[in-house]
């Protein structure tokens, strides 16, 4: 496993590590119209560069998210598809299951319970 | 009420106040979240469009109680007053995107409509009004 990067501020938190061909982001506090610009710059960024053909992003401490937030997974997913990988979202909590729930998007994610499921497909 | 600046950074001050109101007035977690949600758009739209991002606006946040006849019963509730003195906005271009299409944004205001009972914008002299109205279950009060 390795670590790629750390980041964040008071409100969230965004890091990355690589594992067996995997990008995993681990991502926790609120995402919101605050921080939505630099999780989405730093996500997108990681996913050109790293190059891995699956994205993980795990969103089980994730307390809140908004429609930036679901703008942001919609970007990260066609970005990993341009390139032919996997975006996979794993953990998610009540609030993020609502929004892309409401949003109607949750049916264009691959969504696993957790991460060791997500590893495993 | 509650006054705070169009500076991004408070929208998670906001969310608080406004999910430990609903609460206290007695709304379920699930609809204390959806109000929260409601509100937090409602402010971002604020800052984007109406200050087009200047994070230095005024945002006044007003809270009380509101009533209505429904089914022949009282419905007690909480109406949620937004004002912002950004220029005059047309209520028309109020839409959000067809939730058919896969694509980032435009998906706040169907948060905000989803959550509230009544949606509605006015103009009042130099100032934006969006009011929000959410009641409660039959039966449930704490106001």
């Amino acid at each position: 496993m390795e670590a790629v990067f750390s980041e964040g501020d008071d409100t969230v938190q965004i890091s990355a590590r690589r594992h067996d061909k995997t990008t995993i982001f681990d991502l926790s506090g609120d995402i919101d119209f605050a921080n939505s610009p630099v999780v989405r710059d730093s996500v997108l960024r990681e996913i050109r560069e790293s190059r891995t053909p699956r994205v993980v992003v795990n969103l089980s401490q994730v307390r809140y998210m908004d429609s930036s937030g679901v703008a942001f997974l919609v970007e990260g997913l066609k970005a990993s598809r341009d390139l032919g990988f996997r975006f996979i979202l794993v953990g998610l909590t009540t609030s993020t299951r609502e929004v892309l729930q409401l949003s109607r998007l949750i049916k264009v994610f691959e969504v696993y319970d957790n991460e060791d499921q997500a590893m495993a497909s | 009420m509650l006054t705070l600046y169009s500076n991004p950074k408070w929208l998670s001050v906001a969310r608080a106040a406004v999910e430990r109101l609903a609460e206290v007035v007695g709304f379920p977690v699930e609809q204390c979240r959806s109000i929260t949600r409601a509100v937090d758009e409602a402010l971002t739209n604020i800052v984007r469009h109406s200050y087009s991002n200047r994070f230095d606006q005024p945002i006044a946040m007003y809270f009380r109680r509101a009533q209505r006849r429904h089914d022949g019963q009282v419905q007690q509730g909480l109406e949620i007053l937004l004002c912002d003195r950004g220029p005059a906005v047309d209520p028309s271009k109020f839409q959000g995107r067809p939730l058919e299409e896969i694509r980032p944004g435009g998906l706040g205001l169907h948060f905000i409509q989803q959550a509230m009972d009544t949606v509605e914008f006015t103009r009042k002299g130099s100032t934006n009004r969006l009011c929000l109205v959410k009641y409660l279950a039959h039966g449930s009060s704490v106001l």
